[in-house]
Formats: C-alpha cells, sequence, structure tokens
C-alpha cells in the first residue's frame, strides 16, 4: 500500500517539477517583462508544489529521503514525470498551450484529490488547488489571444497544440498505482478524468479559433520512467549544482 | 483585440491595490497589457504576489486626466497660508476624547 501511495506522489511531485523548472527556463527570456514575472510565479508555484509533494513521498517511503534528495539524487529512469512536461519549452505559444493542457488536467485531479483520505495529502491538493485555478485562467487567456489574435500568433499556436496533443493520452492512463491509491480513497483514477478535460479543453480552444488535433496517441511510459530524449538534458542542467556541492545549505 | 501602439509596446494601465477590507485603493503603478483582462492578470503578478492585496483595479492610463507640473504654482501653494482650513483651530466638544 505505502509503496503505491510512495509512487503515486513521486508522480504528481515529479510532473510539477518538471514543468515548474521548463517554465522557469523563461526567467529574464520573456516575451514582456510582465509576462516574465507571469511565468517565473508559475514556476515558482509548481516548484513549491512539487517540493510538497515530494516531502510527503520521501516521508510515505519512510526511508529518511526528503525533497531534495528525490528531486536531486534521483536519474532519469527514476523520474515519474508525464512525458508532455520535459519536452523543451519551446515558443511563448507551446508553453502557453501546454500549461493550458495540464493545468485543465490539473484542476479535475486536484478537485479529487481534495477528498482524499490522506490528510497530508488533502491538504497539499487545496492549496495546489487555488493556484492552480490561476494557472488556468492566465494560460487560457493567452490560448484566447493567441489563437484569435494576428495570423502569426493562430499559426503558432495551432502548431503548439498539434505538437502537444499527441502527449496528452498519457493523462488519461492508469495501472495498478493510481487504482490501488484509487480504491483506499486516498488518490484519483485518471481514466475518469477525460471527458470533463475534453469539455473544457474544446471550449477554450474554439473560442481561440483553433481546432482541435486529432493524431494518433505518441508511445508513453513516463510514469515507468521511460522518457524522452530531453529528460535527460534538463535534469543535468538542474541538478548539477545540487550534485557539485553535496548538502550544501544556503 | 488591442494590438501594440506605435511605440511596439502594449497599452499602459494603471493599477490600484487594496491592502484590506474597507480601505482605500491605492496606486501601486502601472503595467503593461494587451487588454483589462491580462492587465489584471499582470497586476495581479506584479504588485499582489507577497500577499499586498484583496482587490485590484485597473484603468487604462490614458484615461487618466493630469495636471500640468507647470500649474502647481498656481493649484497648490495658496492653500499652504490658510492654516485656518485645518481643523486644529476648532474647539473639541466636552466629551469627545479622540477625533
Amino acid at each position: 500500500m505505502s509503496q503505491a501511495l510512495f509512487e503515486y506522489l513521486l508522480r504528481l511531485g515529479d510532473d510539477r517539477l518538471v514543468l515548474g523548472h521548463r517554465n522557469a527556463e523563461w526567467c529574464g527570456h520573456g516575451p514582456i517583462l510582465e509576462e516574465d514575472i507571469a511565468i517565473s510565479n508559475l514556476a515558482l508555484d509548481l516548484t513549491g508544489e512539487a517540493q510538497l509533494f515530494l516531502e510527503l513521498a520521501g516521508k510515505v517511503e519512510g526511508l529518511g529521503r526528503d525533497a531534495d534528495q528525490l528531486a536531486y539524487w534521483r536519474d532519469e529512469t527514476q523520474f515519474r514525470n508525464l512525458q508532455l512536461l520535459e519536452l523543451p519549452k519551446g515558443d511563448f505559444a507551446f508553453t502557453m498551450v501546454r500549461q493550458f493542457l495540464f493545468s485543465a488536467w490539473s484542476h479535475f485531479l486536484l478537485e479529487g484529490l481534495i477528498q482524499s483520505k490522506q490528510e497530508d495529502l488533502k491538504g497539499i491538493a487545496a492549496k495546489a488547488q487555488k493556484e492552480n485555478r490561476y494557472h488556468l485562467r492566465h494560460a487560457s487567456e493567452w490560448v484566447v489571444r493567441l489563437g484569435d489574435g494576428t495570423e502569426e500568433s493562430h499559426r503558432r499556436a495551432q502548431a503548439a497544440l498539434d505538437q502537444a496533443w499527441p502527449w496528452t493520452g498519457e493523462f488519461f492512463l492508469a495501472d495498478d498505482v493510481d487504482r490501488v491509491v484509487a480504491a483506499e480513497g486516498l488518490g484519483v483514477d485518471p481514466s475518469g478524468l477525460r471527458p470533463p478535460w475534453e469539455a473544457l479543453v474544446t471550449d477554450v480552444i474554439r473560442r481561440a479559433t483553433l481546432t482541435v488535433p486529432s493524431p494518433p496517441m505518441r508511445m508513453v511510459g513516463g510514469r515507468k520512467g521511460r522518457h524522452t530524449e530531453y529528460l535527460g538534458h534538463m535534469l543535468a542542467e538542474m541538478q548539477v549544482v545540487a550534485r557539485s556541492h553535496p548538502g550544501a545549505k544556503w | 483585440m488591442t494590438t501594440k501602439s506605435e511605440s511596439g509596446q502594449w497599452p499602459l494601465w494603471e493599477v490600484f491595490t487594496q491592502p484590506g477590507g474597507g480601505k482605500p485603493h491605492q496606486h501601486a503603478g502601472s503595467v503593461h497589457a494587451p487588454d483589462a483582462e491580462i492587465a489584471l492578470q499582470n497586476a495581479r503578478d506584479v504588485y499582489s504576489r507577497r500577499g499586498e492585496a484583496v482587490s485590484l483595479w485597473v484603468v487604462p492610463s490614458v484615461s487618466i486626466t493630469a495636471s500640468a507640473p507647470a500649474d502647481s504654482g498656481m493649484l497648490f501653494d495658496p492653500g499652504n497660508e490658510k492654516p485656518y482650513r485645518h481643523p486644529q483651530f476648532y474647539k473639541t466638544p466636552k466629551g469627545i476624547q479622540v477625533f
């Protein structure tokens, strides 16, 4: 049981750690000062949530690992994030479209998690839900403006959507870990999240005058530690300071 | 959809934050944004992320009519020599402790 919950918490933490890091790559490179601050805020929210989920994962595991050890001392194959989230940040359209697709999914996931029987998890979900509502609003508004903006912004937004869409199949794949934590009332089985997610996402895409793509689903396996070529490079950069100075404190 | 102005910048918006319930909104600064909704979001990210506000207003900067610096002598100096306009010259009725 605690092994399944540990795995489940790693997934929750790693999704946010990896996407948070990708968003943080915009810091100093935003298209305009205000948006630079906005994306950095998203990054900080996600990293903060990751810290809480990973800290709890370490507690559940019971081997004395804390959030820092889980974030900085695991290798690529031990990461459990969705593959979509590790893809390079791309242009502003890709970053916003990805954030939108993830935040919409996360919205329904967190709604379920605030009912969790695990009190710590329930508390973290309640905090994350507030932050996520803003992420969803910010990203949705940008998707609408990019899609229904200039010819170039429309083209880039559609290209971003076409690129990101095939990876969203992984949002809804459930395995034994999901089923065990869902059966215990601790977590959410993601296979039930597709209908509300599709309704929300489709509505925004239509308002943005974009087209819902219908390509085949990509290979998946992030939850099992199978990743794209991009995650290793990202982790090398993210982990190099912690690994060069083990145990260093501010 | 609003587009960028001739300067290549998005329009400027003035931001007002309310520090607590019942308190007046105060000018906090300004942000660039293509429209009101994004202006509100940018204001939130720039001026309220450390818990400074319970409410936000954004107003297009072009909607504000400002007094001219050259007029400040005419407008404000005459008030300096009329101390009787300050309330300390009024007698406080008995029984009133504070006002």
